[in-house]
């Protein structure tokens, strides 16, 4: 079908970015495993199955340092949590979609790909096939790379080009995206400096979900209010 | 780690790593959600955007403290000058790989 066809274009059109930012930290990933003692189909297997680079690196570490099995697994739930949050905003573009394409599209949910969607599902128009080759497109990435840098990571000089700013680039773009009006702009410096304070005080990644749930709140108690002082001077 | 131990761990790190991805998203797709959620779902992605940069621009890790005038926030103001002057994901992602590579050589 010539209209699936164009989806699966523009899902491929749109995830190049991400591609780009997956590469050097999935080699970086596969060099690092291959250190730890990890073979290629277990770096494989791990990025197929798990797909989540932070708790990727975690896990390598911790295997190497011999953690328990429960002890890796649970920080792997804690790292991951955050996507609770994704899912949920994401889910009000998917009304009553069949619970196969759900449970296909969900497994490709990254802090990437959901910021990619979520720009353009805003924007009207984003076909949902799209929006799974997508998620599919920069899952492929992540797999390759990350073998591929158990074989020839070490021989790949780092930071060329600026290439491990490609995704802190994106996401500055996507932010500016996601700026719809004052409340949002509120919203984003309230998340930035929750976000510093937290990953200060706090261990893990725990920043992410407390930060961007009190900005998120205190970004909705500021647009009621403002609501309310307009509607009954 | 044997192999059989290795598989195990990569079963139970799927499953915790995709229930919070699938289980929000099937839920809330199927039932009309309160319009007070759905507003705070809106400001959920400026949100996590923002948090997940903030730390990458004002902090260092191990130990983790807060710096200010690192590379990568310095190159962060042109980056964000070009997103918002031209609104093109492309061109952004290019102006910030050059911006930081540029001011890697140059400090």
């Amino acid at each position: 079908m010539a209209q699936t066809f164009d989806c699966v274009k523009e899902g491929i059109k749109a995830a190049w970015p991400i591609c780009l930012g997956y590469f050097p930290i999935g080699l970086s990933l596969g060099v690092l495993a291959q250190k730890g003692g990890l073979l290629p189909w277990q770096v494989g297997l791990m990025s197929i199955v798990v797909y989540a680079g932070g708790s990727q690196f975690i896990a390598v570490a911790m295997i190497g340092s011999g953690a328990s099995i429960p002890a890796i697994v649970t920080t792997t739930f804690m790292v991951n949590l955050r996507h609770m949050l994704m899912s949920s905003a994401l889910a009000v573009h998917f009304p009553g979609v069949s619970r196969r394409f759900l449970a296909l599209f969900a497994y490709g949910l990254t802090d990437e790909s959901f910021a990619v969607n979520m720009v353009r599902f805003n924007r009207g128009g984003w076909e949902r096939r799209s929006a799974l080759t997508l998620n599919q497109a920069t899952n492929f990435t992540w797999f390759v790379s990350t073998v591929a840098g158990v074989y020839v990571g070490q021989f790949i000089p780092s930071g060329a080009l600026g290439i491990d700013y490609a995704l802190t680039g994106m996401f500055i773009c996507l932010l500016v995206f996601q700026l719809r009006g004052p409340v949002f702009v509120a919203t984003a410096l309230m998340a930035a400096f929750c976000s510093v304070v937290a990953y200060l005080w706090l261990p893990g990644n725990a920043y992410v979900i407390v930060a961007s749930t009190v900005a998120a709140t205190a970004g909705f108690m500021l647009k009621r209010s403002l609501r309310h002082r307009g509607g009954r001077p | 780690m044997s192999a059989t131990n290795y598989l195990l761990l990569i079963i139970c790190m799927g499953v915790v790593t995709y229930l919070p991805r699938m289980l929000p998203l099937v839920t809330f797709s199927r039932r009309k959600l309160p319009s007070w959620f759905v507003e705070w779902l809106e400001l959920i992605p400026p949100a996590i955007l923002s948090a997940l940069i903030a730390p990458t621009l004002f902090t260092q890790a191990a130990p983790r403290v807060f710096v200010l005038g690192k590379v990568e926030l310095l190159a962060a103001l042109p980056t964000l000058a070009f997103a918002l002057k031209t609104r093109s994901l492309a061109g952004t992602v290019v102006v910030g790989m050059l911006c930081y590579w540029g001011l890697h050589y140059l400090m």
